[in-house]
């Protein structure tokens, strides 16, 4: 039985409520407010984040053979983001990783190719993030939100079968952005709705329902990658749907999240799902999706804890529309009067990918000293070379002390400089982000993050931070 | 084995430029400025120099760096760095070219021009790597202690405020002595509190030493001969260093109330050179005050005060001029100005004004013995240098 096995969601901790749009231009928005990632946060970022959520962070995660990201908005055109998440989580190595991107269809189409995969004994990871850019004023700013999802399927262990899919793909332009353009573009929405969403999608969910013969009745719950609410509901009375069955949108409290959304939905749906349950599922975008996951007994057996509830509690939503403009580099400052960044050492930091990217240190078999960052001399009992890996990820830790950096060069600042206290020893020095400077105080909980250390020549850094952390 | 020094080196000659935004000076200017100062001083002329070392952080490299300017030729150069510590360190290798007996004169010069680059604050070189490490601003690698000890001592956040600023007065106040300071500007309290914030919540821009162009140099000889040039020369009692192993920096035990390196440097030397009890028996301390915090935590690091005592003997008045043991009597490098290189021969230099009567109105009534102690990198993983000189033999 082939079919989704886990799954994690991340929305980032910062929110801006829509309200300070419409003062900035003087509209008036929607209520709510939009999920905005961090400025070291991004596509790539929350999709660890998320994978995390699904997989935990013990050791080397299952046995996956293979992860993929799907995106819209990735770090690199050229670079692959999948094989760096691969070395994040430490299943490197012999695994099979690939990025899709393009379409706000991508996280479909990973999900797609993870259950071919699923059919042949293999589990998959895939993971869907988005960021999207979008121009000052417009209707899309108001809507846009940053999110990501993940999801492993295989065929043991299975939460929900997967049962069908039925795919219909056309060349259609009613959202773009060319790979020399920072910002995608909509057209009419009347001639997006009619000629490529309504048609598309029905075409793919009468095609799947009637290929399995069921009827409307039978569905439990509907899932539909909607970027707006008028989306969704454009389809439902042509394809026979009640309004009822449709699972609520993430737009009022978080943004559409790009490729991340219908993930995320089916996220939500999952979570209130009961044992038996058929859900529909339907994507878009250059054709679309449509597919039956049936909910098996064991759907509530797992979960991180960090569901939907979660992230509408964990937030903080202070910031201001300049603040948003920073973060989104949508406003020109003048550069700080500091030494300029020189990129990352590249041989250096592959030599040091574990720590890196995994926050792996080392121990001494000796005295079993950890040791962060990894060493060849044991900093307690002076043994050389008798040192063993040993993983960070997932330790409880603390706060030993800080202090707020006003002078550093800070996209935000002042930066808040933490030293972590990792249970059972070992101690790092970083940053601590997503926290009200009132909040600090030396002995708090706090758990490690993947963020983006800073970019200089079209490189991307990334490693560990920390956040408060309320296990 | 470390067998120390004891009074087998003596200064005879010393100089010392006016710190400060010296914009007007380039590096070969500052460099003869203390340089001339040094030989009129000491009575000698540079052919008599037979090394030299060459303490600078980021201002050149290489011996070259000086010996193009002073024009020496056939003699050794050697470029020092060793983070905050340059000076001292330079200072502490001239000691044992000529007390090995290979030399018999030699200058210890430190040089740091660090104004011309425009940037706000120091700006530390990161040595070429991953890069993943935090870029921590100088005030806050040093501000992380403030929490910790607050906490540890049971100080309320305004209590250590009250104490912090105190220190920046005392410098400031100081640094007004003293005509070659950055800083020659009493402070009252309140302005220090108003300044703007460097490592909030404890540090302001006050309570940061000054970045800050300067040369300071000394020639020193062996004992017997120093005293057959000159009847007063200044006898170097010990220098010591420790560089930290890092296990501050990974450990979860070290509880940042301290500067451990210090502490055992002076341990080791106090028992080098005899001193059983350093506020009675020494006449002034030059500590590194980077950031007023450091000075707090020295007071205890170096054993003028007890354990969570240092904030107590402060606001009594131990460590002001008139007080039991003055710290930082010629505005430390609050008001002297931190110029890299040239801070722990500076050090030094206030020692030799002292004990020549050349103090002006910083003189202190009979001076015997004094400490320099230097401090680079960071508190929890650093490296320290600490001097002490006196005007007597044994």
């Amino acid at each position: 039985m082939v079919g989704i096995t886990s799954y994690g969601m991340y929305l980032p901790f910062n929110r801006l409520e829509r309200i300070h749009i419409g003062q900035a231009f003087g509209k008036r928005t929607p209520h709510g407010e939009k999920a905005v990632a961090n400025y070291d946060e991004d596509s790539l970022t929350m999709a660890v984040s998320a994978a995390i959520n699904c997989i935990g962070t013990k050791g080397s995660a299952t046995a996956l053979n293979g992860v993929y990201f799907a995106s819209t908005t990735p770090p690199n055109r050229e670079k692959q983001a999948a094989a760096h998440i691969a070395s994040v989580l430490n299943v490197d190595g012999h695994i099979r990783t690939s990025d899709f991107n393009s379409t706000l269809r991508s996280g479909t189409n990973a999900m797609l190719a993870a259950l071919d995969a699923a059919r042949h004994d293999e589990e998959i990871l895939v993971t869907a993030a988005d960021c999207r850019p979008a121009y000052a004023d417009s209707s899309y700013e108001i809507s846009f939100g940053d999110g990501a999802a993940a999801f492993t399927f295989g065929n043991h262990d299975v939460i929900a079968e997967y049962i069908d899919s039925y795919s219909v793909s056309y060349d259609f332009y009613d959202v773009w952005c060319s790979s020399d353009e920072k910002y995608p573009h909509f057209f009419d929405e009347k001639f997006s709705l009619d000629k490529g969403y309504v048609p598309f999608t029905v075409e793919s969910i009468k095609g799947l329902m009637k290929r399995n013969d069921i009827t409307q009745e039978q569905i439990a719950k509907i899932v539909i990658d909607a970027p707006s609410d008028r989306h969704a509901m454009s389809i439902l009375r042509p394809a026979g749907f009640s309004p009822g069955l449709l699972q609520e949108s993430l737009i009022k409290d978080f943004g559409y999240t790009g490729t991340a959304n219908a993930l995320l939905l089916l996220a939500c749906t999952l979570e209130k799902s009961r044992p038996g349950d058929l859900i529909l599922y339907v994507s878009y975008g250059e054709g679309s999706d449509a597919v039956l996951f049936k909910v098996c007994e064991n759907v509530n057996n797992i979960g991180s804890g960090r569901g939907l509830d979660y992230f509408k509690n964990n937030k903080k939503n202070d910031m201001n529309y300049e603040k948003y403009l920073k973060w989104k580099k949508m406003m020109v400052f003048d550069p700080p009067r500091r030494m300029a960044l020189t990129r990352s050492n590249l041989p250096d930091f592959y030599r040091k990918r574990k720590k890196n990217l995994s926050c792996q240190g080392s121990k001494c078999t000796e005295c079993g000293t950890p040791h962060y960052p990894p060493s060849m001399v044991c900093v307690k009992c002076k043994a050389i070379e008798k040192m063993e890996p040993y993983s960070f990820k997932g330790r409880h830790a603390k706060l030993a002390t800080f202090a707020f950096d006003y002078v550093a060069f800070s996209e935000d600042s002042p930066n808040i400089v933490a030293v972590v206290d990792f249970e059972g020893g070992g101690r790092m020095f970083t940053y601590l982000m997503d926290c009200a400077m009132n909040d600090v105080v030396i002995g708090m909980p706090v758990e490690l993050t993947y963020r983006k250390i800073f970019s200089v020549d079209g490189i991307h850094t990334y490693s560990w931070k920390c956040v408060p952390s309320n296990h | 084995m470390n067998h120390g020094l004891k009074d087998r080196v003596a200064v005879v000659g010393m100089g010392c430029t006016k710190f400060g935004d010296r914009y007007e000076a380039s590096k070969e200017d500052l460099i003869l400025e203390a340089v001339k100062e040094c030989l009129e001083d000491a009575n000698l002329a540079l052919e008599d120099i037979d090394a030299y070392w060459f303490g600078t952080f980021n201002s050149e490299i290489s011996g070259v760096g000086l010996s193009q300017y002073l024009k020496t030729e056939n003699k050794p150069v050697t470029r020092i760095e060793n983070y905050c510590c340059t000076g001292s360190d330079a200072f502490r290798n001239a000691c044992f070219a000529v007390a090995s007996g290979v030399y018999d004169v030699v200058m210890a010069i430190g040089m740091e021009k660090l104004k011309d680059s425009g940037f706000s604050g120091l700006n530390w070189w990161i040595p070429d790597g991953d890069k993943t490490e935090p870029e921590i601003a100088a005030p806050s690698v040093f501000s992380v202690l403030a929490p910790a000890y607050a906490k540890k001592y049971g100080l309320g956040f305004d209590e250590l405020r009250e104490v912090l600023v105190k220190i920046s007065e005392k410098n400031h106040y100081n640094g007004s002595l003293n005509p070659k300071a950055m800083f020659q500007k009493a402070m009252t309290p309140e302005q220090i509190k108003k300044s703007p914030m460097a490592a909030a919540p404890y540090l302001t821009v006050m309570d940061c030493s000054g970045v800050s162009d300067g040369c300071a140099c000394a020639i020193i000889m062996r004992t017997d001969a120093a005293l057959k040039h000159r009847q007063d020369p200044m006898y170097v009692k010990g220098v010591n260093s420790v560089a930290a192993s890092g296990y501050c920096k990974l450990n979860i035990d070290y509880d940042f109330t301290s500067i451990i390196e210090t502490a055992n440097c002076a341990e080791q030397l106090y028992r080098q050179v005899g001193i059983k009890d350093p506020i009675k028996e020494l006449s002034l301390a030059e500590v590194h005050d980077c950031f007023t915090i450091t000075e707090l935590v020295l007071y205890e690091d170096l054993g003028f005060s007890k354990r969570g005592q240092g904030w107590k003997d402060l606001l009594e008045g131990k460590f002001s001029i008139g007080g039991k043991l003055p710290v930082n009597i010629d505005g430390g490098l609050k008001s002297f100005g931190h110029p890299i290189g040239a801070s722990g021969i500076r050090m030094i230099y206030e020692s030799w004004l002292q004990f020549h009567g050349k103090a002006g109105k910083r003189q202190l009534d009979d001076p015997r013995l004094g400490l320099a102690h230097n401090l680079g990198g960071m508190p929890y993983m650093g490296i320290t240098a600490i001097t002490i000189v006196g005007k007597d033999l044994g």
